[in-house]
């Protein structure tokens, strides 16, 4: 038997930055710091979320989809020409990278719902449940279509390949943004394909994971009891669903919601005085079925802010950082330094408490 | 001293040359702009010691014998992993899973400690590793520990966690623990007890400590004044009839 064998490391990389006087910033300092972990991915996935990239069409619900074949886009072309008003359509520009020989068909679209509500499918549903309904409805039912991105002014480009080819290949550099996730993957127990790649979104809610979400089973079963179809093979995208109902459709704050999904152990709870006991057993037997299980860190973007978060022991990294008006979440400090040489502060977020970061208003 | 500029330089590349020149017989190097590179010293024989500058990546000085490694800055995670000898001191703060396995030297860490430090350590005769940080360490301290010493110092206490975090010593079945300050017991695994430092306890941190102190330019008689608890397992064996009743 052979020893002579070279180890690969397993271990997403994460990295997250947002500038909270939303000053726009180009995707090239991302892709460095994540570009700095790629040994933490294998190639087999590397995506980026990026808030406030589409100014011209912030009205405008921006969809990314990709296409397995040309029978998928013209299906989905039907569909959305009869329920939404479609501003642009054009192929998602990219470029010709060597390591990336096979991609699928990618356009994106700056659409909103018809205005005559009678007009389109489930005429009741009001314009955020509708996109969530034509996600569903493309992802579950056109074979070989996926929507990637389906927020307003922010974009997601993720794909199969390492984060410095994903990133030439949709030129991230070229846009901006003033809050932006990147992730690199090492798959371990789901399959590396385009649509696994991270970051997960629906409406403009976007995740990238470190981990696995051993709950996935019940979260999934959970999700369908609400509407939401699980289709990209993969446990992170229970997440994304799981902001979209905690917090848009239940009206939970973002810091309850975390502490839904990430919360404390029953022996903490039996410690906490009567108030706070009382309000963390509701939270727990409410929305026992959307506790994460399973070691994770997790960043969370959404138009208003950036959430970093991990497990309620800690199986994964995570370091943040502020420098002036930005703060900096990522897998490894080096990764940080790598674009913010000098923070002002840096320090590792304990254990099931989240760092929660808002735009300022 | 041999001085490398490490920036941009690949781990794998770093590395290699490291070794190169120790197999030449180099006894000091400088790595200059260090960011993130992996696996800094692992494997690595000899006296040697080797000063780096900048924040080095994860899995450093896993399987060192003998170097001697001095980190100006702070460090990452799993520092030490099955250590055998020689020395880490860091400057700043570390991360988790520090001196996972480890079973001989010394890790010195002037700040805080993350997570699961001093998983697994063990100890045999003369063979006993060593971890002192300055600062407070996260859940999990001493996890599974089979043998060695940890000593926690809180010098600054500069915010209101407990020095430990949840968990301590869980599972622990060899080797001590000390605290500088007081430990609670409902923090603590159910196979540990918290006892008061005899004399010849005093004795060994004061050797311990003494070194510590020299590394980071600390006053002893300052660290020493402060009221020490000792952690130990209360059976070497705690699982021994779990399977076998």
């Amino acid at each position: 038997m052979s020893h002579n064998f070279q180890k690969d490391i397993s271990g997403c990389g994460l990295i997250g930055i947002i500038n909270k006087d939303r000053t726009r910033i180009s995707g090239s300092f991302v892709t460095k710091s994540l570009c700095l972990m790629r040994d933490r991915g294998n190639g087999l996935g590397a995506g980026y979320a990026a808030y406030g990239v589409y100014p011209k069409y912030k009205d405008l619900y921006a969809f990314h989809i990709m296409y397995d074949e040309p029978s998928a886009q013209r299906d989905t072309e039907e569909y959305l020409k009869k329920n939404y008003y479609i501003e642009k359509k054009e192929p998602m520009p990219t470029a010709p990278v060597e390591g990336i020989k096979i991609h699928p068909i990618l356009y994106r679209y700056f659409v909103k719902p018809l205005s005559e509500k009678a007009e389109r499918e489930s005429a009741e549903l009001e314009d955020d449940d509708f996109v969530v309904k034509t996600v569903m409805k493309i992802n579950s039912e056109i074979d070989g279509a996926y929507v990637f991105s389906s927020g307003k002014d922010m974009a997601v480009f993720k794909g199969v390949g390492m984060p410095g080819e994903i990133a030439r290949f949709f030129r991230i550099d070229e846009y901006e943004g003033y809050i932006w996730t990147g992730h690199t993957r090492f798959p371990t127990n789901t399959p590396g394909w385009w649509g696994g790649a991270h970051p997960f979104t629906l409406l403009d809610w976007s995740i990238v994971h470190n981990g696995e979400i051993s709950s996935y089973g019940i979260n999934k079963r959970y999700l369908e009891m609400y509407g939401y179809k699980l289709t990209l093979l993969t446990d992170t995208e229970v997440v994304a669903y799981l902001f979209d109902l905690l917090v848009r459709r239940h009206g939970l704050d973002v810091l309850t919601a975390c502490t839904a999904l990430a919360a404390p152990f029953w022996k903490n709870v039996d410690t906490m005085h009567d108030e706070e006991k009382e309000a963390m057993t509701a939270l727990r037997v409410i929305y026992g079925s959307a506790l994460l299980n399973g070691p994770f860190s997790i960043l969370f973007g959404h138009k208003n802010g950036l959430v970093g978060f991990n497990d309620r022991i800690k199986l994964r990294p995570l370091v943040a950082a502020t420098k002036g008006k930005t703060v900096y979440m990522a897998s490894e400090e080096s990764a940080i330094r790598e674009i913010c040489p000098s923070p002002e502060k840096i320090w590792s977020p304990r254990a099931g408490e989240p760092v929660i970061v808002e735009l300022e208003s | 001293m041999l001085t490398i500029d490490a920036k941009g330089v690949y781990y794998r590349e770093l590395n290699q040359k490291v070794r190169e020149v120790v197999s030449k017989g180099e006894k000091e190097i400088l790595l200059k702009n260090v960011n993130g590179q992996y696996y800094i010293g692992d494997g690595l024989q000899g006296d040697v010691k080797i000063t780096i500058e900048g924040v080095p990546g994860n899995d450093l000085a896993a399987f060192m014998d003998g170097p001697t490694i001095i980190i100006k800055a702070n460090a990452q995670d799993n520092i030490g992993n099955t250590m055998n000898s020689g020395k880490v001191v860091v400057h700043g703060n570390a991360g988790d899973v520090l001196g996972y396995g480890m079973r001989g030297g010394k890790l010195h860490i002037r700040g805080d400690v993350g997570y699961r430090v001093g998983i697994h350590m063990k100890g045999y005769k003369k063979q006993i590793p060593v971890i002192i940080a300055g600062g407070k360490a996260g859940d999990f301290f001493g996890e599974y520990m089979a043998g060695g010493v940890l000593i926690l110092l809180n010098l600054d206490n500069r915010d209101d966690r407990h020095i430990t975090g949840d968990y301590l010593g869980t599972g622990m079945h060899g080797g001590t623990i000390f605290i500088r300050g007081n430990v609670d017991k409902g923090l603590c695994g159910a196979e540990v007890s918290i006892h008061e430092p005899i004399k010849d306890d005093i004795a060994v941190l004061k050797g311990y400590l003494a070194e510590y102190c020299a590394d980071f330019n600390l006053n002893l008689s300052d660290v020493m004044s402060g009221c020490f608890k000792k952690i130990i397992p209360t059976s070497l064996r705690p699982y021994g009839n779990l399977y076998a009743y």
